[in-house]
């Protein structure tokens, strides 16, 4: 258990502390009530010896007092469970929360780096392990302690024996519970495995069906199901039959610690020695040996919650710790229009300093310029998208836009200077509206439906269910990726921005609604300078200037025209389509 | 979830004494109380400590056979579950192996996943506590009112008072709590989503700078989710009080009315010690028997899951064999053929992906298909395979219908590039041989070299024992689409055919490929879907679909002259002088 992270979760329930209080005094209250109850039960039994040996009177004040306790440690239960439940949901929320914003605030680097799924398992998985760790840590903590101490002050009060001989086996119930969860979780982590294994195999498999099919490979896939199936239910079986174990056992020492009070206490009253106890002080005896065993029981299970707790915790605190993006500067220029000059001057840049990708580039847009930017996959194309947007900052070098250096322009207002239509359309969950409305929610229904009309998109959203007002499943998964595209294209159109980046935009489209978008965006391009980063070559023919990368530099640039006259590198990229095979 | 308990039949040994076990121990569980009373009445009272001790020793000895019994219930508990959850997984995945792409796309494959995992764990886990816990825990509450009945009848009347309001109580609080957790899990799920947004749209999300409202559309969800869930928290804080007060004023009422009757000489005081421990068992037992009606009413909705993939009849199913090939007949022929997702074609020809398709292809061609987004190109090489069976009309392989040939017979015959790339964990070898297990190391090889594959192979460290990973996800797309045409190639299929596998490949690969397709498969015939016009141009025959319809079919020269959709998207792609090139 690592003190640092306790420390650091514990701040985050502190803003929580007037309930973390309440609810130690609610244990305390409600714990030490529920043990002093058998106690009274205890003596108003002895109340009861035989026929017409019974003192009814004697036992009404006791009764009285008993229902007392009864009714005030019942409402403290209730306030002991819901201080906790709100204790531990609210840190929680703040810590879900803020991962969310760190996130925000990493640089791309980071999120194209790490798998999403398990960022997502972070802010969902984790966060839920942490409240239930905490959940159960807080409760069985403040419980147990109260309850350990609480019953050993009891026993100890109504008679010093017995309570030794309880205090002497209960070490016997920690040492089984932990013999048993060190057994279970060595098994557990095997089957945790094979079960990964296994859920890997299937999703692999039936992910690639078509393949499965083509090739007739039931057969030989069923073999390797059944042989990991096989392992499964080898250390399944294990796994179960030892958490299983827990139970019975606990009920054993149960067993053996109620005979070992039962017949010991009953020695004592008979012999009185060595020291006498009340038949009715021995019941309550019974009832507080179980009561005082228990939080032994529960321990080992309790450490493990708040162990896999503290796991979680670490792995959210690790992406809390990574370093976010450089914030700006406080005196950065908010630039809200500009001209469209674009320098690129002397840019370096890599991911990963073994391999350098961009060496020196020099590139000069100047207002209303159409810059595009061919070259084999690899080559860099994207990776001067992410510089000029500033997803990613330049090793060396530095682009300037209207004279100004990108890196004394807020982020925000850079990218607000581009339109930016790529590869991968994203959509959110929301309607169709909101989603073109992404970068102007204030545009009016007039400027959304021009907007979509612009993309060729207004006649395929009047065709769906509910037109704008469609609302789209995750990820837009109710369109087609051509659909998708022109509702992405449509959100930029509608924002009308100073300069525009396609990073293969129109990929994804059949040529012949290309050509037509293709129309719209050349329309939108007048005047604005555009960065377009194309496969298909049909679609760049008309740029002012074509940029052609391979391996990281500009190997060439001119116009279509001067670049086909040229004979190299384009020229051959370009013949390709067309050579007869 | 009757219907599961088939898978059970191996295990019926394990079903049936395995409870007998638990219900051993039960008892003995229920007796111990009962020493205890006796230890008091007789042996304190009379001062014998011979038969303390003796009483001693017997509850100690109730309580290892006790263990004993159960520890063999757990085993078999264990066995049992774990041998059904095998079954069950086995049986799943094979049935699921016989669907057709209409099922595997009506379920979806994470849906599929889930079931075969989660859903089967679950009902694993019930299994597990049927056997162990579901004639244990109602018969401790039955069975200590009905020991507190025999001890004395009218003092018992306590326990028939108290054991149902405890019911109720329980049953109140979990029947209004447990919907709850649907919704919290819809919260959650909500939480997810936007995660999952926030991830894969952060280019667009900073783009237009919208991290502030992102944020608060996720805190938003955060609060909703914790809102709920400390509104559940408020309900279900109630079971623990609630029951501990009913508990606790039934032991008031027996220590006041024991009273009367020890005073009355019908009961004795131990036994009524008996009766306050009694009391406490019943507690435990229905709070047992609450949580064991949520384990089957989430066994039961997985159940229901389960049964559906079970029910579901594989629409494709296979022939019986063919014999040799009908001489002098195409290679492939389609007649007439409609395909309709929803399986109904003919009155409504509207919703056909595919309609009235007639067309013959034969040996040795090269046929291009070209199209644009959903017009059928990719439907229609799936009949060929028979991953969709046609809805109207006939396609025949070698003049022989496709349906009556065995799965391994037809596809046997066909080697696939998919539209999408993908490999599989493992190695690049054990990938090519997909094609052919017993495939030679010359094959191998020449099968890469055709997909101009052969070179980037060749510079690995480890060459065919890379290391490939799911998905392929450590090579390019370009790599990819190479290894998957290596992959169909290694097969030496009589029909080869491209899904638009050439997509990722730049031009000049794209050409090369091509060139050595021709050159190299001898015999072969090949079918390549594409939207690129330069990848169809050259073929003996270009079938061009639009709209699910066949628009033209013919080389490069006539469909420029005749075909008004084939002119329409070669000139969007290529200048007037390069369409017009041949």
């Amino acid at each position: 258990m690592k003190l640092s992270v306790l420390k650091r979760l514990l701040k985050y329930a502190k803003p929580h502390a007037a309930f973390l209080m309440l609810a130690l005094v609610s244990a305390i209250i409600s714990v030490s009530l529920t043990l002093y109850g058998p106690i009274l039960v205890g003596r108003a039994i002895d109340n009861i010896v035989g026929p017409g040996d019974v003192d009814h009177r004697a036992m009404i004040p006791i009764l009285i007092t008993l229902a007392a306790t009864i009714v005030i440690s019942a409402a403290f239960q209730w306030l002991l469970a819901y201080c906790t439940n709100r204790v531990s949901y609210k840190t929680v929320r703040d810590l879900r929360v803020q991962t969310y914003e760190k996130i925000n605030t990493l640089p791309l680097k980071y999120i194209d780096g790490h798998p999403h799924g398990d960022l997502i398992s972070r802010i969902v998985n984790d966060v839920d392990q942490v409240s239930d760790g905490l959940l159960q840590g807080i409760t069985q903590l403040f419980t147990g302690v109260v309850t350990i101490l609480g019953t050993l002050i009891f026993m100890l009060t109504i008679n010093p024996v017995i309570t030794a001989v309880v205090v002497l086996i209960t070490p016997l119930s920690l040492f089984v519970a932990a013999f048993i969860a060190k057994l279970t979780h060595k098994q557990f982590v095997e089957q945790q495995a094979t079960q990964g294994e296994l859920s890997g195999y299937v999703e692999e498999l039936i992910g690639g069906q078509k393949v499965v099919k083509t090739f007739h490979y039931e057969e030989r896939a069923e073999r390797n199901f059944k042989e990991i199936n096989q392992r499964l239910y080898r250390c399944g079986v294990k796994a179960q039959f030892y958490s299983s174990l827990s139970n019975p056992s606990t009920r054993f020492v149960n067993g053996v610690v109620t005979a070992a009070v039962a017949t010991i206490g009953s020695v004592c009253a008979i012999t009185g020695w060595p020291s006498p106890i009340t038949i009715g002080q021995i019941s309550s005896f019974l009832t507080y040996a179980n009561q005082y065993t228990k939080p032994f029981n529960e321990v080992t299970g309790v450490l493990t919650q708040i162990q896999t707790a503290f796991a979680s915790a670490e792995r959210l605190f690790a992406v809390l710790d990574e370093e976010s993006e450089i914030p700006d500067a406080p005196d950065a220029l908010v630039m809200e229009h500009c001209e469209g000059n674009v320098d690129v001057q002397h840019l370096s840049f890599s991911y990963d300093p073994s391999r350098k990708l961009i060496e020196n580039m020099n590139i000069q847009a100047r207002r209303g310029d159409r810059i595009a930017i061919v070259g084999p996959t690899g080559c860099g194309k994207t990776t001067i998208i992410n510089l000029l947007m500033r997803f990613y900052d330049a090793n060396q070098g530095s682009i300037l836009v209207d004279g100004h250096n990108v890196r004394d322009i807020t982020r925000g207002s850079l990218r607000g200077l581009y339109g930016m239509v790529l590869q991968e359309s994203w959509l959110f969950s929301g309607t169709v509206r909101d989603n073109i409305a992404y970068g102007r929610e204030d545009a009016s229904m007039e400027e959304v439906i021009a907007a979509a009309k612009k993309a060729h998109a207004h006649s395929f959203i009047m065709r769906l269910p509910n037109g704008y007002e469609t609302v789209l499943s995750e990820d837009g998964g109710n369109l087609s990726q051509g659909q998708r595209q022109l509702l992405c294209i449509a959100r930029v159109m509608l924002v009308d921005p100073p300069m525009l980046i396609l990073d293969e935009a129109t990929s994804s489209i059949d040529t012949r609604t290309e050509v037509k978008i293709q129309q719209a965006f050349t329309e939108m391009m007048k005047g604005r300078t555009s960065f377009i980063v194309a496969h298909r070559l049909s679609t760049i023919k008309e740029a002012d200037l074509i940029l052609v990368m391979n391996q990281g530099s500009i190997i060439e640039q001119g116009t279509h025209e001067e670049l086909l006259q040229k004979g190299e590198f384009y020229a051959n990229l370009y013949n390709s389509q067309f050579a007869a095979s | 979830m009757l219907k599961l308990a088939r898978f059970l039949k191996k295990y019926r040994l394990q079903v049936i004494l395995g409870p007998i076990f638990k219900l051993t121990e039960a008892i003995f569980e229920l007796i111990v109380p009962l020493v205890t009373a006796h230890i008091i009445d007789n042996g304190v009272r009379t001062g014998d400590v011979q038969y303390v001790w003796r009483m001693g020793g017997v509850m100690l000895l109730l309580g290892v056979v006790g263990l004993g019994c159960a520890l063999v219930c757990q085993k078999m508990a264990s066995i049992a579950s774990q041998g059904f959850g095998t079954v069950l997984r086995d049986e799943l995945y094979h049935h699921i192996n016989t669907f057709s792409h209409t099922e595997i796309d009506r379920f979806g494959t994470p849906s599929l996943i889930t079931r075969i995992t989660n859903d089967v764990n679950q009902l694993q886990y019930a299994v597990a506590m049927l056997i162990r816990l579901v004639i244990r825990a109602p018969f401790l509450a039955l069975g200590a009112v009905i020991m507190a009945m025999t001890i004395d009848l009218q003092l018992s009347l306590v326990f028939l008072v108290a054991t149902p309001l405890i019911a109720l109580v329980l049953y109140v609080i979990m029947s209004r709590s447990v919907p709850y957790f649907k919704v919290m899990q819809k919260k959650l799920d909500k939480i997810s989503l936007i995660s999952r947004e926030g991830l894969s749209g952060a280019r667009v999300i900073r783009a237009f700078s919208k991290q502030e409202s992102e944020e608060e559309r996720f805190q938003l969800a955060a609060n909703e989710q914790t809102d709920t869930a400390i509104r559940v928290a408020k309900l279900s804080a109630l079971l623990n009080p609630l029951t501990y007060l009913i508990m606790n004023f039934a032991v008031i009422a027996i220590v006041w009315f024991g009273g009367s009757r020890v005073s009355a000489g019908g009961m004795t005081q131990g036994e009524v010690i008996a009766f306050v421990n009694y009391m406490s068992q019943i507690l435990l037992a229905l709070i047992v028997v609450a949580n064991l009606v949520v384990t089957f009413t989430k066994a039961a909705a997985s159940a229901a899951r389960v049964n559906e993939v079970l029910d579901t009849q594989p629409s494709v199913v296979e022939g019986c064999g063919a014999s040799d090939p009908v001489k002098r007949s195409p290679k492939i022929a389609f007649e007439q053929v409609s395909f309709s997702y929803t399986g109904h074609a003919g009155e409504n020809q509207e919703k056909c992906a595919v309609k009235d398709l007639t067309f013959t292809i034969e040996e040795g061609q090269t046929i291009g298909i070209i199209g644009g987004t959903g017009s059928g190109k990719s439907t229609l090489i799936g009949l060929i395979p028979r991953f969709y069976d046609a809805t109207q009309g006939q396609v025949r392989v070698d003049g022989i219908n496709v349906k009556e040939y065995t799965f391994a017979q037809l596809r046997g015959k066909i080697g696939m590039v998919p539209q999408h790339a993908e490999l599989f964990s493992g190695t690049i070898e054990s990938n090519l041989r997909w094609g052919n297990e017993k495939a030679a190391p010359e094959d191998l090889d020449r099968a890469l070299r055709i997909a101009q594959a052969k070179e980037f192979v060749d510079r690995l460290p480890e060459r065919l024992q890379s290391k490939v990973s799911q998905g392929g996800k450590n090579f390019s797309g370009g790599q990819k689409q190479r290894l998957t045409i290596a992959r169909a190639l290694t097969g030496n299929p009589e029909i080869l055919i491209l899904d638009d596998s050439a997509s990722a490949l730049d031009f000049a690969t794209d050409a090369a490929l091509r060139r050595a397709l021709k050159t190299e498969t001898k015999g072969m015939t090949v079918l390549m879907v594409s939207q690129r016009a330069s990848t169809v141009k050259a073929a003996d025959q270009i079938i061009v679909m639009d709209d699910g319809r066949l628009a033209g079919i013919g080389t490069h020269q006539q469909l420029m002259e005749q075909c008004e959709v084939y002119r329409e998207i070669c000139l969007s792609q290529l200048s007037k002088e390069e369409a017009e090139r041949a």
